[in-house]
């Protein structure tokens, strides 16, 4: 049953149009884009009423790009230019690409991300997620008649930093405002337990085209809360058809195919698996590019054997998270099934032996975490009246370390900490009068630092020279709620403080996404400015209006003077916002912001004082 | 320092009601969490990932059993001296030995009956200490007692956590 919204009667705000507000799943073989109209989740259709958007995009000579289902058609013909799968390559390097070993692109080596090079030059894979992500901006735009407040993106919970700050670049990329980072499995747990208002500890089994996740998450009245996340963010569907089509060449005889064999071959294996999920056995035909045709027959048992291992292989990560959560199978009340790889016959017989009962389908696996996010976007744009909406609680899925002496890692925040977090630890000098420090930030499991994933590298300089052992270098690291790190380290003995603030080296700079916004090919149709302009004055107008909510929920925490001056730097926000004057709207909401910050920690304390307050007396009520 | 236990409005002790503890971490995350300030103002939204980050580590903090005995003891004044003071009961280094030998024999021979049967034996161990740094503290008040205590559960957790890990290679 769909949840339908109905306002408090006495509801102080009074009507007003609701933000728009988006949810994208952006998958490694189809993106869609969701929304929430009268309280009810859906997705949205393209114009021939397709509401899946193939996640490929070709590049033109001279410039052009097609995405989805046209760019699809020439999977075959066009593999170099065509552009499948990039999910799989968002903030890795050529390294880890190359081991996966079957993409038919020519790479090429930069430093941090791979890039693709192509016949419209060389394109990062941010820059080929964002033009899938600027087809779903533009349909929601055209379906929702006017440009988006924002938009809830989500990504496999097994994501590390690069990857998940990689999805954000790509979708300020496409001119969108990211409200959150989502976790898949968290969104698909946000659809399955408001539909089903579901209480008590579920399970998301989710296994897409190119990654895997579980998650177990504890649902309890207006709470998701993640208890523990695990998965292998380089496990999908994709791995199953690629060992179908080896099968097949070797069945054939052949060796190594073209390129353009090579992507044929594992298209007719993806659709031959796909049969294979209603029937016993199916042909596989496929046309090679020298007209030769390969033909086989393919039987489920077959199927099943050549891929238990892969099976097998999302079976520990289930076991870790489990553990971590320090739950056993039976304590789990549901099992949810998401993404189209779950359609698998032994994927559903694996997952029902594990937990000893039948996992739950009765969600659409391809649309539910889209579904999700549309919800969570609603909530996060301020379009559900306080007491009906619901709070996400989210882990980070990789613990994070720096190394320490011997290549060995130092955990920071172990893996499955609740986000976002901070937190703060003590260093010293190894010799007489060091003056400076080299940080490494890793992230993994492993004890070794050359076994996890580089994060940044940063050093510390300024330190007074002193006794080895005498200097005191404080790290902090700052998970935020999209699960991005930062860290900033200080020395501060004998008064001196040196501060550095570290942006990940993979991460695109401030002049990357400059270059690439003015690369790209909507942008040249676009009046650049005009959108700046608009999007200031958005950003100024949601400013004045928190601030006068704050002032009149809680002006009694500010003294005269202080009230004062925000008023008075809301009367010249409110001048400079109708005028055009992009830089005057972002120095009034600037020093808005800054004059507001002390009144923001009142309030925040608060909060915090209210909610504890009120958990004393309910306590009493039990 | 910052007392964990004052910001969730809990008596400072070990032998902590962790269901009044889980209840207090959502009544402040639902009144700080960054979701709720996704449309305010960049001060508040700042604020309010400061406060629930802070609300977070204090949680995870006092749920660790080792990490809350450690808080207590620096509220109390009392340097546990973690890093610097290895010195253990002779009877208790000696037993660590032969656990970690079994632990070695049960992960070359993957016998994962004999892997589990280690877990509990030394969640035993670690329940028994957390039971007796609870009366050292909360009791007692002897501090460097309990720090002994802490330093042993440590060793513990530890070995534990390698068991879990031998369960699942990487």
């Amino acid at each position: 049953m769909a949840l339908l919204q109905i306002a408090e009667p006495e509801a102080a705000s009074g009507p007003r149009e609701p933000r728009r507000a988006v949810g994208i799943d952006l998958g490694t073989t189809n993106s869609l884009v969701a929304t929430v109209c009268d309280g009810v989740p859906r997705a949205l259709p393209d114009e021939e009423g397709r509401v899946l958007l193939p996640s490929i995009v070709r590049y033109l000579p001279g410039g052009g790009v097609q995405v989805g289902y046209e760019a699809q058609a020439h999977q075959g013909d066009d593999p170099k230019n065509t552009i499948a799968s990039v999910k799989r390559l968002m903030g890795r390097g050529l390294k880890d690409v190359a081991r996966s070993g079957n993409a038919p692109y020519d790479f090429v080596d930069a430093p941090g991300m791979v890039q693709l090079r192509t016949v419209a030059g060389v394109k990062s894979p941010v820059e080929v997620s964002a033009e899938i992500l600027r087809v779903l901006r533009l349909r929601a735009e055209r379906a929702l008649g006017g440009p988006l407040a924002g938009a809830v993106v989500t990504v496999p919970a097994y994501f590390d930093d690069a990857q998940r700050q990689a999805t954000r670049d790509a979708a300020r990329l496409a001119g969108l405002e990211v409200l959150r980072l989502l976790n898949e499995p968290t969104a698909a747990a946000v659809a399955y337990g408001l539909e089903n208002a579901a209480e008590g500890v579920y399970a998301v089994f989710d296994l897409g085209g190119g990654t895997f996740d579980f998650s177990v998450l504890r649902l309890a009245r207006g709470v998701f809360e993640v208890l523990a996340t695990a998965g292998d963010a380089a496990l999908g569907g994709d791995d199953f058809d690629l060992r179908i089509a080896r099968w097949a060449l070797a069945q054939a005889g052949l060796g190594e195919p073209a390129a353009k064999d090579a992507r044929r071959l594992v298209l007719a294996a993806r659709a031959a698996k796909e049969r294979l999920a209603q029937q016993d056995e199916t042909p596989l035909v496929c046309e090679l590019a020298d007209g030769r045709r390969l033909e086989r027959v393919l039987s489920r048992a077959t199927f099943e054997r050549l891929t238990a291992d892969l099976v097998d292989r999302t079976l520990a990560p289930v076991a870790r998270a489990l553990r971590d959560a320090g739950l056993s199978p039976a304590d789990v009340k549901g099992v949810v099934m998401v993404g189209g790889a779950t359609r698998m016959r032994h994927v559903q017989r694996a997952v029902a032996e594990f937990f000893g009962r039948a996992p739950l389908n009765d969600l659409d696996p391809d649309q539910v975490v889209a579904l999700g996010a549309a919800m969570q976007a609603n909530v996060l744009a301020g379009n559900r009246p306080a007491g009906e909406d619901w709070l996400l609680l989210d882990v980070i899925p990789l613990s994070l370390g720096i190394e320490t002496m011997g290549g060995l890692v130092e955990r920071i925040i172990p893996r499955n900490s609740a986000i976002p977090t901070a937190r703060a630890q003590e260093f010293t000098t190894f010799k007489d009068g060091q003056t400076a420090m080299s940080i490494h930030v890793v992230q993994g499991e492993r004890e070794l630092v050359a076994d996890c994933r580089s994060l940044a590298r940063f050093e510390l300089r300024g330190i007074p020279p002193m006794p080895a052992g005498a200097a005191r270098v404080r790290v902090t690291f700052q998970v935020d709620a999209d699960g991005l790190l930062s860290v900033s380290a200080r020395e501060k003995s004998s008064g001196v403080e040196a501060s550095v603030a570290v942006k990940p080296s993979y991460g695109l700079t401030e002049s990357d996404i400059e270059r690439m916004l003015r690369d790209s090919v909507e942008h040249a149709r676009e009046d650049a400015q005009a959108r700046a302009l608009a999007e200031a004055r958005v950003e100024g107008e949601r400013l004045a209006a928190a601030v006068r909510a704050a002032i009149a929920a809680d002006g009694a925490l500010l003294a005269a003077d202080e009230r004062a001056e925000l008023e008075r730097l809301l009367a010249h926000l409110d001048a400079a916002l109708p005028g055009a004057d992009t830089a005057a709207i972002r120095r009034a909401a600037d020093a808005l912001n800054r004059a507001s910050e002390p009144f923001a920690a009142r309030r925040m304390d608060a909060a915090v004082r209210r909610a504890l307050a009120g958990r004393s007396l309910a306590d009493l009520d039990v | 320092m910052s007392n964990h236990f004052e910001l969730f409005g809990l008596a400072p002790k070990y032998a902590l009601d962790a269901e009044a503890l889980e209840r207090a971490w959502r009544a402040v995350q639902a009144s700080v969490h960054p979701d709720r300030y996704a449309a305010a103002g960049a001060a508040e939204r700042r604020a309010a990932l400061a406060w629930s980050a802070r609300a977070n580590e204090a949680y995870r903090m006092l749920k660790d059993p080792v990490e809350r005995a450690r808080h207590l003891l620096e509220l109390a004044g009392v340097d546990p001296r973690f890093e610097t003071d290895t010195a253990m009961p002779e009877a208790f280094l000696e037993r660590q030995l032969e656990l970690r030998e079994a632990l070695a024999e049960a992960r070359a021979a993957r016998d994962a009956a004999r892997l589990a049967q280690l877990r509990e034996e030394v969640l035993a161990a670690a329940r028994a200490r957390e039971a007796a740094i609870a009366e050292r503290i909360d009791v007692a008040r002897d501090y460097a007692g309990a720090a002994a205590l802490v330093r042993e559960l440590q060793f513990l957790r530890r070995l534990a956590q390698e068991i879990d890990d031998a369960h699942a290679p990487e």
